[in-house]
């Protein structure tokens, strides 16, 4: 799932701190898994903001919400009939429904109050890991099943490189050397003899760098 | 079969001397004498001099740039390019232009992470990897067309080297399995990673041996001389991939401090000198991390000097 965390309350602050009617939407799909941005967060942040408010002797209203997904227009339309009631509102979204938010309500100041990581795992509670880089065209079966984009840092499709020292990345002992992983992972199964293999330069056209994606699926439109 | 290109590295290695290399650091301003006096002072030592690609990600002249002057000095430069900056577009541009001017050999890397450098805060690329760029220049070379498929007449004539570590372990099956993978992809020549460890050094070169690994490729073994003990003990703690071992920290630091200077280069002495004897080393790359001057003195210390006189053709 998309891993995000809350914005620090000192950024949220300054972004809202001139507004007097304020709405705080949650989102209840990825960020409430890993715990930034769903119902819970958006009565935490929502509460500290009216405490905020108080001390400062004004008058502002601040409600919270929390909708289905954002990244979906029936749930965002949940919103229409109380929207023009508010100065401002703070999507706890990843970046996704940020913006989907912000496109629906289009003359409405949308600000993000959590900061979008990545794609990744819930190692334990509070503890998460990226996984993909959604490059566009998978390559897991070559690799053991551990993806060398998103777990090597220097994206090596044949690595490993120099520079990793016990199995760690070099940059941070606290990172495991992905090629390591697939190395390890591919002598589990059997397969050692595709480490050999060099694998040629991929075509990263299906990832950020053939511009803005978008998926058109013909079998599945009505 | 590798192919022959007109490097004077590739035919040292070629008539069965022991080859000998060196790099020179390029400076991080615009001053272009640096590298001229670097390369005049070991010109005369080594076959060829390696020139490094802002390593360690620290921002400096462009090897392509000093590799040039080098050239145009009439020495034999070594282009170092690291897939950390620039894209398949610029990589095959550099190489064409390195070889409108005849550079004939070039290391192909991957580089260091921007993390270690000054400028952390960067995006890097790594559209290819180095068995990647292998791949491409021996593409270039020997088929005369580019990664997108355009081809062309005047080929670049690369003698085509990368680096192997054996030390970034604690594996050595899969650092062989690594260095098979660019062999396949056409490498020709690897300098390794500063040896101090020679027990694991002789076990990586062992496995290379019984998998004929090194008749394919020619391994230049890496040297590099301690200055003093605190350089010990930064490369044993703080270099990731280079494998100190304690018993190199005790005999530096063993000796007083005026004279740790010169155990560094006995001991560099001793490691070429035991690993003359170990099969399938065709040479030396001497990396003496801005203390070229004591490059000559190496050299002729372990009878490698002169060098012989092989025609550049």
């Amino acid at each position: 799932m998309i891993k995000a965390v809350p914005k620090p309350l000192e950024e949220v602050l300054d972004l809202v701190k001139d507004f007097n009617k304020l709405l705080i939407a949650g989102c209840d799909g990825c960020v409430t898994v890993c715990e930034a941005g769903g119902l819970k967060e958006a009565k935490v942040l929502a509460s500290a903001l009216r405490l905020y408010f108080t001390q400062e002797g004004r008058q502002a209203q601040v409600d919270e919400t929390s909708l289905t997904r954002q990244c979906e227009k029936e749930y965002l339309a949940q919103l229409s009939d109380k929207m023009d009631t508010y100065d401002a509102v703070v999507s706890l979204a990843c970046g996704v429904g940020v913006q989907y938010l912000a496109e629906m309500y289009n003359n409405k100041i949308v600000y993000p109050g959590v900061d979008t990581c990545f794609m990744g795992v819930n190692e334990e509670r509070g503890v998460y890991s990226e996984r993909c880089q959604a490059c566009g065209r998978c390559i897991l079966a070559e690799t053991g099943g551990v993806c060398p984009i998103a777990r090597c840092s220097k994206r090596m499709l044949n690595g490993p490189c120099g520079g990793s020292d016990k199995g760690k990345c070099e940059i941070s002992k606290d990172i495991p050397c992905g090629w390591e992983l697939i190395y390890e992972r591919l002598k589990t199964l059997g397969q050692l003899d595709r480490f050999e293999k060099p694998v040629d330069p991929k075509d990263w056209a299906t990832s950020r760098d053939g511009g803005p994606r978008k998926i058109v699926r013909e079998d599945l439109r009505i | 079969m590798s192919a022959t290109t007109p490097s004077k590295l590739q035919k040292m290695i070629a008539s069965g001397n022991f080859a000998v290399t060196s790099e020179v650091g390029p400076p991080r301003s615009a001053d272009g004498e640096v590298i001229e006096k670097k390369g005049n002072l070991i010109k005369d030592y080594v076959d060829a001099i390696n020139v490094t690609d802002n390593q360690t990600s620290v921002c400096r002249v462009c090897s392509l740039a000093c590799c040039i002057r080098l050239k145009l000095m009439g020495l034999e430069p070594v282009l170092q390019m690291v897939t950390r900056d620039r894209n398949r577009i610029a990589l095959q541009s550099d190489i064409l232009g390195a070889a409108s001017f005849g550079i004939h050999n070039m290391l192909c890397l991957t580089g260091d992470h921007q993390h270690f450098g000054d400028h952390a805060k960067c995006a890097n690329v790594f559209d290819l990897d180095s068995v990647q760029l292998i791949q491409t220049v021996r593409m270039m070379r020997d088929e005369g067309k580019l990664l997108g498929g355009h081809e062309f007449e005047v080929r670049p004539q690369m003698f085509i080297g990368a680096a192997a570590n054996p030390f970034a372990g604690p594996n050595v099956a899969m650092r062989a399995s690594r260095l098979a993978k660019k062999v396949a992809a056409g490498v020709q020549f690897v300098q390794t990673q500063c040896i101090y460890n020679m027990d694991t050094f002789k076990e990586f070169m062992k496995i290379l041996v019984d998998r004929g690994l090194h008749e394919k490729v020619s391994v230049l073994a890496g040297i590099t001389p301690m200055k003093n003990v605190g350089m010990a003990k930064y490369m044993q703690k703080r270099v990731p991939g280079i494998d100190v071992p304690d018993e190199v920290v005790r005999r530096i630091g063993g000796v007083p401090k005026e004279k740790q200077a010169e155990e560094g280069i006995n001991l560099a002495v001793e490691q070429i000198e035991e690993l003359k004897g170990v099969e399938g080393v065709r040479g030396f790359h001497i990396m003496a991390i801005e203390w070229e001057e004591k490059v000559p003195e190496i050299v002729e210390r372990t009878g490698l000097y002169p060098r012989p006189n092989i025609d550049a053709g």
